[in-house]
């Protein structure tokens, strides 16, 4: 794509790799990732902030890459669902959870979803249904009624306790 | 549903960013977490013409709990903050009231200062601070200053900031003593804006059980977060038994003004407000009773 | 009537084979690792973003449009309002315009389609009514753009709503359209204006079902690129019916439908139908530019004007006995059809085909009236009818229990249609012109186990127990029955391709079903492969030439039946070609794990990679005397009628007495579907259902202000239910399989999502027992809900003590 009027470059780290491209200053890091850098797998289901489908984590936390601007994330970690899976293309068990316990219909959703529980479990392994659903709670689907989605969570737990047990702590605030 | 077009500035320094504020006035536009000023800009509801982005200001993004007070710089994200060791213990209140701003990705961005600066109504820092005897700091071209709570929000959006000021730090005191607190909400969904909101402090006589203090404030029922304060009088030195609550709680009609939307009418929200007041009240004075404040149980 | 074609000869449809499996869904892969391709995915070099300019006004004439400062905004390419394009047809739904005479008589059907055109006439009728369409490089600019579009209305009396549309007086909508009203019809089964002429116990009661919208996760968008040196254009769309896009757009664009091509992709959800302006402006857009240009909706854009639903008031009464037997319904409904009327008759009709849902009665009259109003237009939106009506139906029968005393779940069953009556006439025609016939099923039993699995004595002591602690539990039900696999047709064609790899394409096209598994468990079952040896390419129009698509819980039904049979074709064609390669008879053969054998000897086998070459033209072609070359066939299904699934949905709720805040606390669905081809995928289907169902019970309404002005512009004040809103839900399912198709199969897209306005607002109804709640407005928001109990505490208080 051609360079527009007050375009600025922009590097930033994107799933462990160096990335760079240009963004006028009103760009979102949605928009970014999507258009400039062609990692469409992050989608944007309302462009206010909240559906959650644009959910990405910016250093190791969860945020809408639609209430963010891309000049905002020059130098930062930003970690997409692209970046979930191993190089082998072995899933990373929280896609695998998601497949098995049929948490995904449509699948628009689901990327963000899927940030958001990498989050999730990084801060405790072990949730209750409870704390799953206020944790989800700011990504909305209209296909699954959730319940799998909820499933898919335990699943994904319970096959990260078992790969790597020492895994996260801490509380959910 | 993209942004209009706008300058960027990032300072790096409180100093660079008060530098360009007097530069700008009227025609800069603070940005703090984002989670409010972007969608605004997204659905071009306002065009500013520069966008000063404090995100930089590393200077600003702190919080540390120092005796009673807990000290947050402007850039302090919710999420940081509620992540302060034994702020649940400390202050249920503070700790609840995090929890019910949006969700987890909106606290992970969003900051205290902008919360406060942005003077929604409907947001839990404005009450916090009005009820725990909050400051805000204030740096400018013409120097800083700090503004007592009660002092500083206006009215919808609105606050004695002037275009060229920045917030820099917010303190609020902890309650000491067989204190207690909690936040409570009505909100059509989990996250959302709240149809109505209340923050209830509470301390007992060390002596007697009777209240030595009460603190009551409200969200999305007045132009801006408002204390009960005929509540709490009602309350202080009175045994704390339920009918005495309601009663109290009664009396917040006089502090309210709330408006009608399609999540509530003005009726709906004056009933919200009434049983949201007794309800956290009851919380409040249960907690303080059983030196339940903070318990590992609160967390989370 | 009932179809004698079947497919079981070779594979039983339940058993051992591949149909009624739960398997994982070979969609899956590509969407969890990002690499879907939905439709804002698709890169094409050089492609120009569209931003439409929209009606600020619900009803006004456009005085001024002035375009002229747009045009030479940064970055913009062209600009167009309604007279640059005032050629192109306006866009309107076949199944609404085609009526049929026998139908037309016996229901007195009158009919005024009202289509909307591409961009506004010289006057806007809704707020978000496309008016000027602005093309650029980039979508941010094409909206720098539109503030610099100059248009000044001259405002025009507003029809705020159906009540006021048919008011005398009333604004007109259209000139043409006397008293608004776009369609009327008065069905009548038996003689229920004899039956209320004969005394006897009567209630009535006027219900109101809120409007609300579809609300798909992927905004909907098109992209077109013209290629114009061949004259061809090739269409990307989130649309369901990629043959109807064709259809327009070849006759919008002028060019054979042959030449337009309509390509599917990944597709985040519908949850109702519709063809829409833009989906015909922005091909002409590109053809008259020679470039690709495309169109992303937007949620503000979406929430305005994309596939509202509902939106009827009811006015209700029902005759009965003392014993509780419903014997007569007189309804009247008027439907807000909103500012045009594409639909017609679609949705309010099925109201009346649904209303009487699993219960005997007799004797029943519906008036339907479609009513222009100053709002969007309004679609099928999951359910399509069958909400409201079970809302109105399933909330009267609640309140026929409540006069007499009795349980709801004992009124049901004395009202239930018995299995014994199966298949039952309902006594009414449906928009084809054919009586309406539930073909199979057993509604007592499924109440039965509905109130089982729900543990229905367990939670009524258990809300003994809570009244007790001060707090309000209620249990609500309701029951459902859904006309399914709507026609005309669906078609398939099946191919094995020279490597013995199978290739399925459909005319529907899933954007969540899990077409690509479901479809491909069916061929399998009938080649002898595995699902994952299928590639089903389903909405391509270039794969097939006829097509439907998918909307109405109908592509199992439809689609599977047409992959069922013409993949059958294409196994007779394998098994006589290996045949004469085994030099067995075809009936010996047994077609298994890619590989044709005779019976017992499995190691004598040719594979169908070896049988697609032989069954290739040319010279080593062996192919029996007579036979067409190539392992394809085609097959199009048309079912002879509707096929009804049912449902009981039991539901307990909480209900916060102060706040009016309600909280499903469990839910419970049993459902016949038939056959089920993967009963995760069904499931799925219910759970997303009821979910929807929730929202539309308690969150979720389109709200317009008395001035038409849309109060819900965005996801702030639009609320979708989150997971933190729904409760567990538990499943299960009786199967009578669908006689009307081989393989037995009914729709389950839309069941769930019928009964929860219904049993939701009986659970409240209840959970304040013996307060009488007036609950006859969905969504039941908590000021609602609190204002029926304050309403009805007061007229409790007022009667003296008994």
């Amino acid at each position: 794509m051609q360079a527009l009027p007050g375009e600025e470059k922009i590097t930033l780290r994107v799933n462990g790799v160096e990335r760079t491209g240009r963004a006028e200053p009103r760009m979102t890091l949605a928009d970014f990732l999507r258009d400039r850098l062609d990692l469409t797998g992050t989608h944007l289901g309302c462009e206010h902030g909240v559906c959650g489908a644009c959910t990405v984590l910016l250093d190791g936390r969860s945020v809408r890459s639609c209430l963010m601007l891309a000049v905002q994330a020059r130098g930062h970690d930003i970690a997409t669902v692209e970046g979930l899976a191993a190089a082998d293309g072995t899933l990373h068990p929280v896609q695998e959870a998601f497949s098995e316990e049929h948490g995904l219909q449509c699948g628009f959703c689901t990327p963000g979803f899927l940030m958001s529980v990498v989050e999730l479990l990084e801060e405790d392994p072990d949730p209750s249904d409870d704390d799953i659903r206020i944790w989800l709670s700011g990504n909305l689907c209209r296909c699954t009624g959730y319940h799998n989605i909820v499933a898919a969570v335990r699943n994904a737990a319970s096959r990260m306790r078992t790969q790597c047990p020492d895994a996260g702590r801490g509380d959910l605030g | 549903m993209k942004p209009p077009p706008f300058d960027y500035r990032a300072p790096e320094t409180l100093a660079e960013a008060v530098a360009l504020v007097a530069e700008f006035g009227e025609d800069g536009k603070l940005l703090a977490g984002g989670q409010s000023l972007i969608p605004v800009l997204a659905l071009r509801l306002a065009s500013p013409r520069v966008l000063i982005d404090l995100n930089g200001v590393a200077e600003l993004e702190y919080e540390r709990l120092e005796g009673d007070r807990l000290v947050i710089g402007a850039m302090s994200r919710q999420r940081s903050v509620r992540k302060l060791p034994g702020l649940a213990r400390r202050c249920a209140a503070i700790a609840e009231g995090i929890d019910l701003i949006g969700h987890v990705a909106i606290r992970n961005r969003g900051t205290v200062g902008g919360s406060v600066a942005h003077a929604d109504p409907a947001a839990e820092w404005p009450a916090l601070l009005l009820v725990l005897d909050g400051e805000i700091d204030v740096a400018g071209p013409r120097g800083t200053r700090t503004v007592a709570a009660p002092a500083f929000f206006e009215s919808f959006f609105t606050t004695v900031l002037a275009p060229d000021e920045i917030v820099t730090e917010v303190r609020v005191t902890i309650p000491g003593g067989r204190s207690g607190s909690t936040f409570l909400e009505l909100a059509r969904r989990h996250g959302d804006f709240a149809i109505a909101g209340a923050v209830a402090a509470v301390t007992l006589s060390e002596r007697d059980g009777t209240i030595a203090d009460a603190r009551v404030g409200l969200i999305g029922v007045a132009p801006t977060a408002v204390r009960a304060t005929s509540t709490e009088e009602a309350l202080r030195g009175a045994r704390p038994t339920g009918a005495a609550i309601a009663d109290a709680a009664a009396l917040v009609g006089g502090h309210i003004d709330p408006a009608s939307d399609i999540h509530g009418s003005a009726d709906y929200r004056r009933q919200a407000a009434r049983v949201l007041t007794r309800r956290a009240l009851t919380r409040a004075t249960e907690r303080a009773a059983g030196s339940l404040e903070g318990s590992a149980g609160l967390a989370g | 009537m009932e179809t004698s074609a079947s497919l079981a000869v070779h594979e039983p449809a339940v058993g051992d084979g591949w149909v009624g499996r739960r398997i994982r869904r070979k969609e899956d892969r590509r969407l969890v690792t990002g690499q879907g391709t939905y439709l804002a995915d698709l890169r094409i070099p050089g492609t120009l973003e569209a931003a439409f300019l929209r009606s600020t006004q619900p009803h006004a004439r456009i005085v001024n449009l002035d375009v002229s400062e747009a045009r030479s905004s940064a970055g913009v390419v062209a600009v167009f309002t309604g007279a640059d394009l005032a050629g192109i047809p306006p866009v309107s739904e076949p199944g609404g315009r085609d009526v049929n005479p026998v139908h037309a008589e016996a229901a007195r059907l009158e009919v005024r389609p009202k289509p909307m055109p591409a961009l506004a006439d010289g006057v806007v009728r809704f707020v978000g009514q496309p008016v000027a369409v602005v093309v650029a490089t980039d979508r941010s600019r094409a909206e720098d753009a539109l503030k610099h579009i100059v248009v000044e209305y001259d405002p025009l009396p507003v029809v705020a709503d159906a009540e006021a549309g048919v008011a005398p007086g009333a604004p007109l909508l259209h000139d043409d359209v006397p008293g608004n009203v776009a369609a009327r019809f008065l069905a009548v089964a038996g003689d229920p204006d004899g039956v209320f002429a004969s005394g006897g116990r009567r209630l009535r009661e006027r219900f109101m079902v809120g409007r609300m919208a579809a609300s798909a996760m992927e905004p909907r968008g098109i992209l077109a690129a013209p290629d114009p040196g061949r004259g061809e254009l090739t269409v990307w769309c989130t649309n369901a019916r990629p043959h109807l896009v064709r259809q327009y757009v070849s006759e919008a664009v002028g060019v054979p439908a042959d030449s337009v091509r309509v390509l599917p992709t990944d597709m985040g959800g519908s949850f109702g139908t519709g063809m829409f302006s833009e989906d015909v402006v922005v091909p002409v857009l590109a053809m008259r530019l020679g470039r690709p240009v495309r169109w992303i909706e937007d949620r503000v854009e979406n929430l305005a004007s994309t596939r509202h639903g509902r939106d009827q008031v009811h006015e209700v009464e029902v005759a009965y006995d003392a014993d509780g037997r419903i014997l007569a319904i007189r309804d009247r409904m008027l439907v807000d059809a909103g500012a045009y009327n594409m639909y017609v008759i679609t949705v309010s009709y099925n109201v009346a085909a649904h209303f009487r849902n699993q219960y005997h009665i007799d004797h029943f009259s519906i008036e339907g009236v479609n009513v222009l109003t100053n709002r969007a237009p309004v679609t099928p939106v999951r359910g399509a009818g069958r909400p409201e009506a079970t809302f109105v139906m399933d909330r009267v029968l609640d309140l026929v229990a409540d006069d007499l005393g009795l349980d709801p779940a004992e009124i049901r069953f004395r009202n239930l249609i018995p299995a014994d009556a199966m298949p039952y006439e309902v006594g009414l025609l449906y928009r084809d012109g054919q009586p309406i016939v539930y073909d199979n099923g057993d509604y007592p039993d499924q109440l039965r186990r509905a109130l089982h699995l729900f543990d229905y004595e367990g939670w009524r002591a258990r809300q003994r127990e809570e009244r007790d602690h001060g707090r309000r539990i209620g249990i609500g039900m309701s029951c459902f029955v859904e006309g399914s696999g709507f026609g005309p047709f669906e078609g398939a064609v099946v191919r094995i391709d020279q490597n013995g790899h199978v290739m399925v394409a459909t005319g529907a096209r899933p954007h969540g079903q899990s077409l690509e598994t479901t479809l491909a468990q069916v061929c399998a079952d009938q080649l002898g492969v595995s699902p994952n040896e299928v590639t089903v390419r389903a909405g391509d129009t270039t794969a097939i030439p006829f097509g439907v698509g998918t909307f109405a819980s109908r592509s199992a039904v439809t689609a599977g039946t047409a992959v069922g049979m013409a993949s059958h074709r294409v196994r007779e064609k394998v098994l006589a070609i290996a045949a004469l390669l085994l030099e067995v008879g075809p009936d010996d053969l047994d077609l298994r794990d890619g590989r044709a054998f005779p019976r017992g000897a499995p190691m004598r086998s040719v594979t169908l990679r070896e049988i697609a070459h032989v069954a290739a033209p040319g010279p080593r072609s062996r192919l029996p005397e007579g036979m067409e070359p190539g392992l394809e066939a085609t097959y199009y299904f048309v079912p002879p009628a509707v096929t009804f699934s049912s449902g009981t949905h039991v539901v307990a709720v909480e209900v916060d007495e102060e706040t009016g805040f309600v909280r499903p606390l469990r839910y419970v669905s049993v459902d016949d579907c038939g056959v089920m081809l993967n009963p995760t995928v069904v499931e799925g289907q219910i759970h997303g259902g009821i979910a929807h169902g929730i929202g539309e019970a308690l969150l979720e309404e389109v709200v317009y202000g008395e001035d038409g002005q849309l109060l819900t512009a965005s996801y702030m004040d639009y609320l979708l239910p989150t997971v933190a809103d729904v409760p567990e839900i538990e499943v299960q399912h009786q199967q009578f399989p669908s006689p009307r198709n081989p393989l037995g199969i009914k729709g389950v897209g839309e069941g769930g999502a019928v009964s929860p306005p219904a049993a939701i607002a009986n659970a409240v109804a209840d959970a304040m027992k013996p307060l009488r709640l007036r609950l006859t407005r969905v969504p039941l928001t908590p000021e609602r809900v609190l204002t029926a109990i304050r309403s009805a505490r007061a007229e409790a208080d007022a009667q003296p003590e008994a």
